[in-house]
């Protein structure tokens, strides 16, 4: 099984690289986005990657600001997800821009009135406190790694580099930086709830798009957030906790009752965003609702994200809440479909030309209001997803991620 | 908004130079009596070096073509200053008979490659067979007064100018392609570095010569701008400022489409604009088009 995993992950890692070097040499020529659907499954896995990453590192917020004590063991897993995902996130991004070597002018010459200058701005504020908080909740346990003789010498060695030099374990020294590190997660709530509030008002504020032009959308991107952030977290806590004792079983079996919770007010808030335009069938968004739910493409709705993505996971909630494997199959389910609702985002309101019969004005390959991510797309996809896997692996192997000593 | 200023004062300074060139050669009396279009094919290939001299046109007559007129209200508008211009558009629909001159003229004028076009002609049918009729609408970047696609733009590369004309800069832009969602006109286009001749064994001349948006040449090759960027109508503001009109003015051969300075009374487009059948597009919005048609 491992086997199989280690060469699936090296062809896909294999194909991605393909698929960069083609994004590096021939542009955006390959790409199946053009004028009219200009933003595609590129935007649709940033979003995707970069609400895994305020997912987790919400869900770390309830150990670090809250002091759940039943949850602490995931802690310093919550805030690695949390790094991970935010790096492949921008990484993803960053093949989509049109001139990838001039990212740095939005630190530059920004300008704050655009959502998405906020959004980049409030993202690097998260970033640093987010870098700040996961150097102090692993500190001690990176102490305590560089110095144990069981450990291999590389995890030694990655333990000593991340501890910056400073190796002390003193009682008042570790007291002063758990109360940092709380006033950093405290700071670090408001700003994840703001800068991926701003991921949803980046689409949210565009007036042009009635799809998008919704109060609902930003909150939506909360909960998404919390209700993919918290799938991976279980998946990953269920399928590669290190012991399966009790204590264990108590933590898969508590993820999946927070889980089941943030799918039921993400199903509510879902139900909100589609029943209210539809219900007279007038509203300018209703058609391209229409179109989701019985388009085209109405299985990546009904069947991915409905039926894996959310039926079969709270059925496997439901009936098997104490049974670790079936917990953390609905937390994978609940995670690796969320693609399908980002996606359900970002296309669906391109695909109307905003003034009848202009898809028939002058019309090309890259005139047109329909959109299919291309092979390209996908290698470049299949990359970014291969190496946040590669990165979360690595971080198992080396890091104390899952240690059960937690510094207290 | 700091880089939009900057970008304007250069673009200010370098038409105030213009103009001085421009007022000298009309005192040293330099003038032609050629025809108004052969004037201008022939003070196309001037545009990169110093501004072309002024056309000379003809006497003014009753019934003479509109062309003269909107080039004798252009030339007015370019005595003034920059700043107190504000360039408007008028689109007779009933004249238009959908041809696409236009937008063929202007993919030619600014080598426009596939997957870009700055001013198609929607093309809408109405009815059922055999009840059925056409209703064609030209659609150049409405230039609106509160463009949306302005504020969107995270490294200030678009900016909307003091003559009205909202403009990109292509040097600057990072090419997110956030303003092109965010205009309810589909105005802006992406260039995503492709040609027309692509799969063929060479390239047309016209996809190797530069264009001249913005006043500057513009040659796409490899990666480099425009390539990657937002593309966009911009009234032909690189011919505005030689003494010309906009490509797809000078090419309506049904001359349905007016331009000129809606700050000058006397000019045509003030006149068409003021109209009672003079709408605009989506003004719900409250963008504020600089372009009207009428109905």
């Amino acid at each position: 099984m491992r086997r199989l995993l280690y060469v699936v992950w090296l062809v896909a890692f294999g194909l991605g690289l393909w698929g960069v070097g083609e994004r590096l040499v021939l542009g955006h020529r390959l790409a199946a986005y053009g004028s009219y659907v200009v933003w595609g499954l590129w935007v649709s896995v940033y979003i995707y990657l970069i609400g895994l990453s305020a997912g987790a590192f919400l869900l770390s917020s309830l150990v670090y600001v809250f002091r759940v004590e039943r949850l602490e063991r995931i802690g310093k897993l919550a805030l690695f997800t949390a790094v991970v995902t935010l790096l492949t996130a921008l990484l993803s991004i960053w093949f989509d821009l049109g001139h990838m070597e001039r990212f740095y002018r939005v630190y530059t010459s920004p300008n704050f009135r655009s959502m998405m200058a906020w959004m980049i701005w409030l993202y690097t504020g998260y970033f640093l406190v987010l870098l700040g908080e996961a150097y102090l909740a692993f500190r001690p346990d990176l102490v305590r790694w560089s110095q144990e003789a069981g450990r291999s010498r590389l995890q030694r060695t990655v333990a000593r580099w991340l501890t910056l030099g400073r190796t002390t374990l003193e009682g008042d020294v570790l007291e002063r930086e758990r109360k940092v590190l709380q006033v950093l997660a405290t700071v670090g709530v408001p700003l994840a709830v703001a800068f991926h509030g701003g991921v949803g008002a980046l689409f949210a504020t565009v007036s042009a798009k009635m799809y998008w032009h919704q109060s609902i959308v930003p909150i939506l991107f909360l909960t998404g957030a919390l209700v993919s952030g918290g799938g991976l977290l279980t998946a990953v806590v269920a399928f590669a906790w290190p012991q399966r004792d009790g204590e264990y079983r108590e933590l898969v079996s508590l993820l999946g009752r927070v889980l089941l919770l943030l799918v039921a007010v993400d199903v509510l808030l879902e139900w909100a965003e589609f029943s209210i335009p539809l219900w007279y069938g007038t509203s300018p968004e209703g058609h391209l609702l229409q179109v989701v739910l019985f388009g085209p493409y109405w299985w990546v709705f009904w069947v991915l994200h409905l039926g894996l993505g959310t039926l079969v996971p709270v059925v496997l909630l439901v009936l098997r809440p104490r049974d670790p494997a079936a917990v953390g199959w609905a937390g994978l389910l609940v995670a690796a479909t969320f693609l399908s609702v980002r996606l359900n985002v970002v296309i669906p309101a391109q695909i109307e030309p905003a003034l009848r019969g202009l898809e028939r004005a002058f019309t090309g390959p890259r005139l047109v209001f329909s959109y299919v991510p291309s092979v390209h797309e996908w290698l470049v996809t299949l990359f970014v997803l291969a190496t946040t896997a590669a990165l979360l692996w690595l971080g198992a192997r080396l890091l104390p991620l899952m240690d059960t000593e937690v510094a207290r | 908004m700091e880089g939009g200023e900057r970008a304007l004062a250069t673009q200010t300074r370098e038409s105030r130079s213009g103009r001085r060139r421009f007022l000298k050669t009309l005192g040293a009396g330099a003038a032609t009596l050629l025809a108004l279009e052969v004037l201008e094919s022939t003070a196309r290939p001037a545009e990169a070096a110093p501004a072309a001299p002024p056309a000379a046109l003809p006497a003014e007559r009753p019934q003479e073509d509109v062309l003269l007129r909107m080039q004798r209200d252009l030339q007015r508008a370019l005595r003034k200053p920059a700043h107190l211009r504000r360039w408007a558009m008028v689109i007779d629909l009933r004249k238009c008979v959908g041809c696409s001159a236009c937008t063929i003229a202007c993919v030619a004028e600014n080598k426009l490659p596939p997957g870009v076009v700055y001013r198609p002609v929607v093309d809408e049918e109405i009815g059922t067979y055999p009840h059925v009729t056409r209703r064609f609408l030209p659609r150049p970047c409405m230039q609106c007064d509160n463009p949306p696609c302005v504020p969107v733009c995270p490294v200030n590369a678009t900016y909307k100018r003091a003559d009205g004309i909202v403009a990109i800069n292509y040097d600057q832009c990072i090419g997110c392609r956030y303003c092109i969602v965010a205009c309810p006109y589909n105005a802006r286009t992406f260039d995503a570095g492709e040609h027309y001749t692509d799969g063929t064994p060479g390239r047309s001349p016209v996809e190797e010569v530069p264009n001249f948006e913005y006043g500057k040449p513009w040659k796409r090759e490899g990666d480099a701008s425009p390539v990657g960027n937002a593309r966009k109508c911009h009234f032909c503001l690189h011919r505005l400022e030689a003494g010309m009109l906009p490509e797809c003015v000078t090419s309506c051969i049904g001359r349905a489409t007016y331009f000129g300075d809606a700050e000058d009374p006397e000019a045509l487009v003030s006149e068409l604009m003021h109209r009672p059948n003079a709408v605009r597009l989506k003004e719900e919005l409250g963008t504020k088009p600089r372009v009207y048609y009428l109905l």
